[in-house]
Formats: structure tokens, sequence, C-alpha cells
């Protein structure tokens, strides 16, 4: 509890030194205020334009889980699929590469062409992001069954289905929670360089993506900033949302889940 | 009916087993396991011990010759049949209880029956304490108890053991066996127990396999008439002695042929 406590204060000092800094920076080299605010300018732009703001994040928040939700869906099922053999998965693995090398960034415009720009097309890019890791992890758990207990199984003569609910998937768990982590914090990623190019149905209002562009045309850095550090925030309380997941539901029994606090 | 305990629970004759050419494991093996024999097979590593094993289980199939347990393929007989693997084999997933309760489930067990099953076998082996416990929380002896709670728990008639106290201490192990032996003179089971430890091998067996590599067969078989019921004071006694230093002998000539 003391040495929580401690690290805590730590990652404080150093949030208030990265303050003074900022703040020392700006009087020494008198930037002006559309390159750099000042961190009491990016707290107004904040507390004054927190309803939309807060607008802004929901928005980008439902693409990503909705994205993020789908990727789990249709990537433990495509991992099921390669589980069944290698031969399907020397076949089909490949692809799944390209989907983690292709650039995000140049396939987000063609995406927003194909299936019309808005919530869902956002969604799908944040979707296609987080896909990858989903699908690698959870083949991997579904696979690497120890054979003993395959044999186990067998002299039990436990029936597909009973290998597959009661060894298979309980022992992908723990990889799947690891695919979630990595695609929880990608798929608001996705979501925002969807946003970059997705426009928006109303002037000035949209996701965080969508926001930032609109809010650095209009030379308000002030507001930029505040959406940069909601983007972060968000992404930031996704992979924190997943790692209480993972605790929650293994904890009891698997040994990486068992102190999450303790570093 | 008088001359049911003298059919061979398990018979081979003339098995082999390569896996591929070149690659011969067992060669020409022909054994007769009677029904309450506890055989322990002991050899050097690469002589087919664990192979042979798998053999009666139906978990590989020979090359060549035919396996009967019961008078069946192995394959149908595995509802009589159970295997404790070297590592307790546990699901981490799963409770003390739910472990000891696989089997049953799987074979499809009503549940009201299996609680009491689990309940009584958990009491048995000494984990009563523990029974909603998941596996990490427990000793390498207490995980190899559940592992044999939840072989025994099929009411098996053939009980295979691939070394499974190999990885435990030797205090654990002497321990172990000696409940292993408690819970057969009260279940009667049938057993085949692989092992690289001589002492052990007398301790337990009523029949001793000495297996010889390259390829892997059967040496020599070495009868241990000690009578039952054997305590931990039976490792002191010179019949014990005895044996374990005439089956240490034959086993360092398998070694050398």
């Amino acid at each position: 509890m003391k040495r929580r406590l401690v690290g805590v204060a730590n990652a404080l000092a150093v949030f208030v030194a990265v303050l003074v800094v900022w703040q020392l920076a700006l009087w020494i080299f008198h930037v002006p205020r559309y390159m750099l605010p000042s961190p009491w300018a990016v707290a107004h732009a904040v507390s004054a334009r927190f309803p939309s703001l807060l607008t802004s994040t929901a928005i980008t928040a439902e693409e990503s889980l909705g994205g993020l939700m789908a990727s789990v869906i249709v990537g433990v099922i495509i991992a099921l699929i390669f589980a069944q053999s290698r031969w399907i998965r020397k076949m089909l693995y490949p692809y799944t590469i390209l989907l983690q090398t292709v650039p995000i960034v140049a396939v987000a415009p063609l995406i927003l062409m194909w299936v019309g720009a808005g919530i869902g097309a956002v969604a799908l890019i944040a979707f296609i992001i987080s896909l990858a890791p989903i699908i690698a992890n959870t083949t991997q758990g579904l696979i690497s069954v120890d054979e003993d207990l395959v044999h186990l199984f067998l002299m039990h003569n436990a029936s597909s289905a009973q290998k597959l609910f009661k060894l298979r998937l309980p022992h992908a768990v723990p990889s799947l929670f690891v695919g979630i982590r990595i695609a929880s914090g990608i798929s608001v990623i996705g979501a925002i360089t969807g946003e970059l190019y997705a426009g928006s149905s109303q002037v000035g209002v949209g996701g965080l993506g969508y926001s930032i562009l609109y809010a650095s045309s209009q030379l308000e850095t002030d507001y930029l900033f505040a959406l940069v550090l909601a983007a972060t925030m968000l992404g930031f309380s996704f992979f924190f949302v997943a790692m209480f997941l993972e605790w929650y539901f293994l904890h009891n029994w698997h040994e990486s889940a068992r102190t999450p606090e303790s570093e | 009916m008088i001359s049911d305990s003298n059919v061979p629970q398990i018979e081979f004759q003339k098995v082999t087993k390569s896996y591929g050419p070149g690659r011969l494991v067992l060669q020409s093996i022909d054994l007769k396991i009677l029904k309450d024999e506890f055989v322990s097979l002991i050899g050097p590593s690469g002589c087919g011990k664990s192979t042979l094993l798998k053999l009666i289980a139906g978990l590989t199939q020979p090359s060549v010759g035919t396996i009967r347990v019961d008078g069946r393929m192995p394959q149908n007989t595995r509802k009589t049949m159970s295997f404790i693997f070297q590592d307790a084999t546990l699901l981490p997933w799963r409770t003390v209880t739910q472990n000891v309760g696989l089997g049953l489930e799987l074979e499809r067990v009503i549940s009201q029956r299996r609680k009491e099953r689990i309940a009584s076998l958990l009491a048995l082996v000494g984990l009563g304490e523990v029974a909603d416990a998941y596996p990490r929380e427990l000793s390498g002896g207490m995980k190899m108890r559940v592992s044999i709670a939840r072989a025994l728990a099929t009411h098996p008639r053939l009980l295979l053991m691939d070394e499974p106290f190999a990885a435990l201490d030797e205090m654990t192990r002497d321990r172990l066996n000696e409940e292993l032996l408690r819970l057969r003179s009260e279940q009667r089971w049938t057993a085949v127990f692989v092992t690289h430890s001589v002492a052990e091998a007398v301790f337990l067996s009523t029949r001793i396999m000495v297996l010889a590599p390259n390829p892997g067969r059967i040496y020599a078989v070495l009868p241990v008439a000690l009578p039952f019921p054997r305590t931990a004071e039976l490792r002191e006694c010179p019949e014990f002695e005895t044996l374990v230093a005439r089956a240490s002998h034959i086993l360092r000539e398998a070694l050398l042929q």
C-alpha cells in the first residue's frame, strides 16, 4: 500500500515537473500562443468547451468500441478456423500479416469511399486495425495446448465439442486477453485516423480526429491540445479497462493476471 | 468364473512400434498382464516404456502386432482405464473439485452422482480442505494427489501411470507410493506403472518388467513376492533390499546389452 502511494506520488511529481518546464519554456523563448499554448490556456479550453470535448470523445469511443468488439468476435471465429489445421494456417496466415502491415492511413480514404463516410466506416477502420492481434494471439492460445491434456481428454472419450469448450477455448482465454489489450489501444488510433478523413455531417461537431483537424484549421491550438489530451486519455482508459477485465477473469488461476498493480 | 482372474487383462502379441524407417522403438513385444497385477516397467531412457504405456491406452497404434485389453481393441476399452501423466496435467482454470470431476463430466455422469463421488475421493486422498483451491495454489505433491483422485473418479479397472512421481522430492514420493497401495487395497485396480526408480518399482509392484534399449524390448521379468499390505517399514526389510539390489543388477545388464 505504501509503495503504491509512493508510485502515485512519483508519477504526479513527473506531471508537475512537465508543466513547470512547459511554462518556463514559454516565458524564456517567448513562444507565440498559436504555436504552443500555456498549460493554463489548455486547462481553460478544456473547461470552457467541455460539452463539445465530451461529445467528440463519446463519438470516438463509440466507434473504437464498436470496431474493437467486432474484431474480438470476428477474430475469435477466424482463430477457431485457423486452429483446425496447420494447412489452413499456412494458407491463410500471410494474409493476417498483411492486415497488420497495411498502412491504415492509406487505406482509410478507400474505405470511406466504398462504404460512405460516417460512424460505420470509422468503426470499420478501427475493426481492421484491431483484428490482427486478436487473430494471432487467440490462434496461438488455441493450438498451444499441452499434448498430455489432449491425451487426457481422449482417454475419457471426449467429443470434439468438449475438447473445444472445456479445453482449447479456456486455454486460449489468457492469450485472447493479450490480444484485446494490444487491440484496445490501437482501435482508438484506428478510429481517430478514420475520422481525419470521414468529415462530419455537422460543421465543427464530430469525433476527436475530425475536431483535431477542425481546430488546427482554425488555429485553436489550445483546444487542439485539449483534444489530443482527450484522445490520449481515451486510449489509456481502453487499455486500462482491458487490463481490468483481464485481471477480473483470470486472477483466480492465471499467473500473468495475478497481481496487476505490482510491476 | 474361477479362472476369471487368470484371463489376461492386457495382452501384446508380437507388437512392434516404429516411428518411420530406422526409428524402431519397440520390437516384438509379447506380454500378458493379469487382472489385479501391479506391473512396473523399468529401463533406461529410450527403451520405449512410455510408448508401451501409450500403446495400452490406445493413444498410439502398433506398427505390427495386436494389442488386446479385456479382449478388445485398446481404443474401445478406454472407459475402463485411467491415465496418470508425469505432470499432474490439471486444468488451471478449474478448482480442485472441478478437476477431479473432469473425467466424470466428460463421460456425462449426472451431477449429483458426480458430487458424491468427488467428495468421497477428496477425503480419500486427503484433499478435503483444498476442494475449492486452484491448482496454482497447490504444492507438487498435492497436485499429483488431485491427478490421482481424478483418475480414480471414473472407477477404472486399469490404471496406467507414466512416471507420475518423477518430479517430486523423495519424501513426497515415498508417501504417495504408500498411499497408492492403500488406495489399491480399497479399490482393486490393475496397474501398469512406468518409473526410473528401482526402489519405487520394488515397493509397488507384484512384477517388474525390465526393458532394454535399441530397440526397446523386454529384457527380464522379476516377480516381487513381498506380501501386502506394504507399509513404509518394508523399505528397511532385508528382503526388500535384496530385491532392489537384484533389480538394479538386471537393469545394469539391460543397459549394457
